[in-house]
């Protein structure tokens, strides 16, 4: 196993630790904006898309790396549009009601 | 990869994991989803900023990427802007499909090498390859299946076929035993064509057979495996901000899965594998053929009703939603205030789609906070109250959940509508919920129907109530 490797299995162990500690403390009726917004940070492989599209020298990897691009950023700014959406309707509620 | 990059997605990282316990309460949340997406900005700069002299066609490779950007944050964005409220599950599920997509062809695109597209040789590269195509697609896959369900594409009714956990342990034998090959000998692109098609099919076999009911519990599972499948990705490509974001997403996509199940009192394995909805024809006619019949009631007998009431509790369900009535069910709330009616919502953890979706639907509607209540709070009111109206909601108020051994959900917490001295439900027809169970509540004395569109039912009860 490569040094390289061993930090990878590292950062993922301790971001699986933080991830059970970071949303452990949730209200249930932000379940639905917490999986919504999880969801728009996982698009976050848009960032891979990228690096690879960088990378394609030929038509097939051209076509792979575009939908690649493209489903990523539907992910990416679908996610975050949609969660900020759900929880502006939390703010609006004890903004305008006394 | 320059120290400037790096530490930029240092900085991403950190904003993603505050962003996500700012998400964990009422009053950051918004802010908590600004935060990660700035993040998501700062990481995606940086990445478009990377040095790309060593690669043969950059600048044709910008303009697919642009393209591939453009194209795709303005649908996702518009679908986001558009889409109603009440199709909010299907919407995480489809752009959840979209990640998990995006994943599998970021593996599949490193296994072809740079330069001269020759394969990958196996080895724990390869395993990290295999691994994150397949969860890639399993997500895809099963997103997919969530989302025409939900979307009503296709039949959202549990689909039972005998055999079903023979058929996917199957499928996912055999996918594991070509992953294998496709890490101890070096893959052709025949093999790992197979492996697609299988992790595709996996997919697909685990989610059909699960009806709507389940489906946002699916929906949390597709997540968190797609959260995983990122983090992959991040392993191949040797980026620690994919690792980091998608280890995150998986944990907290695991613990969202085990919060959601555990609200129906069902381990995720049943939920996986033991579809309700599928009861024999004999059990599910249990309930009716041990006799009692269905009450009906007026609109105006049931607007009366209600303004002789010291309170009401409101029960809303999916019916609500789907009847787009939250907004006059706050206009029948607010009249009954008006004649001095205590009005509270009952909100049972799972109602409408998915934890919390009743919430959103409401506060959409201005209902205060309030005079939302949780199932714990609230189900020991039921008994000093004159009327529970249960607006579309049918699984969470079965009584049999609670005293029916032999039910299909029995143990799964519900609201105590029938402690109520007087129900009324607001329902379409007599069809079982989700779960395709009678509900022996509608048998009970206490029970009168008003049958209709909850939305139709709630504007002639708000114009009775104008007149009583």
């Amino acid at each position: 196993m490569s040094s390289a490797l061993i930090l990878g299995a590292y950062i993922f162990i301790l971001a699986i630790l933080l991830g059970f500690e970071v949303i452990s403390r949730v209200p249930s009726m932000l379940h639905t904006p917490l999986m919504s917004g999880t969801n728009a940070i996982h698009g976050v492989v848009l960032v891979g898309a990228i690096l690879v599209a960088l990378q394609a020298d030929n038509v097939v990897t051209d076509i792979l790396a575009f939908f690649a691009v493209f489903l990523g950023s539907l992910n990416v700014f679908g996610g975050f549009v949609v969660t900020d959406r759900m929880l502006q309707m939390f703010r609006s509620r004890s903004g305008r009601k006394e | 990869m320059t120290t400037a990059i790096g530490l930029t997605y240092l900085v991403a990282a950190v904003f993603f994991i505050f962003g996500l316990r700012q998400l964990s309460s009422p009053v950051t949340a918004r802010v908590g989803n600004r935060v990660a997406a700035l993040g998501m900005t700062l990481a995606l700069i940086a990445t478009l900023l990377m040095p790309t002299t060593g690669y043969a066609y950059h600048a044709r490779n910008y303009i697919i990427i642009a393209v591939g950007i453009v194209l795709g944050a303005s649908a996702g964005a518009l679908s986001a802007l558009k889409v109603k409220m009440t199709a909010m599950p299907q919407m995480v599920a489809i752009f959840n499909g979209m990640g998990g997509g995006a994943a599998a062809l970021v593996s599949t695109l490193e296994l072809v090498h740079v330069t001269g597209g020759t394969i990958l040789p196996p080895g724990g590269q390869g395993a990290t390859i295999m691994l994150g195509s397949a969860i890639g697609s399993i997500s895809f896959a099963g997103s997919i299946v969530a989302f025409a369900k939900l979307q009503e594409l296709v039949p959202g009714n549990a689909i039972r076929v005998p055999g079903q956990q023979v058929i996917v342990g199957l499928i996912l034998a055999a996918l594991v035993a070509v992953g294998v090959m496709c890490v101890v000998v070096t893959p052709s692109y025949l093999l790992f064509g197979v492996l697609i098609v299988l992790a595709l099919a996996v997919g697909l076999a685990l989610v059909v057979p699960i009806g709507g009911a389940d489906m946002p519990v699916v929906i949390s599972l597709m997540n968190s495996l797609t959260g995983l499948a990122a983090a992959l990705t991040g392993f191949v490509l040797s980026n620690e901000l994919l690792i980091v974001s998608g280890a995150l997403v998986g944990a907290s996509g695991t613990l969202l899965t085990q919060l959601m199940a555990k609200a129906m009192n069902r381990p995720l394995t049943n939920v996986l594998f033991g579809a309700f909805g599928a009861a024999p024809a004999g059990e599910a006619a249990g309930p009716t053929a041990a006799g009692g019949t269905v009450r009906q009631i007026s609109v105006d007998d049931a607007a009366v009703l209600m303004s002789y009431a010291n309170q009401v509790i409101v029960v809303p369900g999916y019916g609500l939603a789907v009847a787009q009535a939250q907004h006059t069910v706050r206009e029948m709330a607010d009249l009954l205030e008006q004649k001095g009616v205590s009005v509270k919502y009952a909100i049972h953890p799972v109602a409408g789609r998915m934890p919390g979706h009743m919430n959103v639907l409401l506060a959409e509607a201005d209902v205060p906070y309030s005079q939302l209540f949780d199932m714990d709070q609230i189900n020991g009111e039921f008994a000093h109250s004159d009327v529970a109206l249960v607006v579309g909601a049918n699984d969470v108020t079965n009584p049999a959940a609670r005293n029916d051994p032999s039910s299909p959900i029995y143990g799964m917490p519900i609201l105590n509508v029938d402690h109520a001295k007087q129900i009324i439900v607001l329902k379409r027809s007599m069809r079982p919920g989700f779960a395709g169970i009678d509900n022996p509540l509608y048998l009970d004395p206490k029970t009168a129907m008003l049958f209709g569109d909850a939305k139709d039912s709630l504007t002639r009860l708000v114009s009775a109530l104008k007149t009583a």
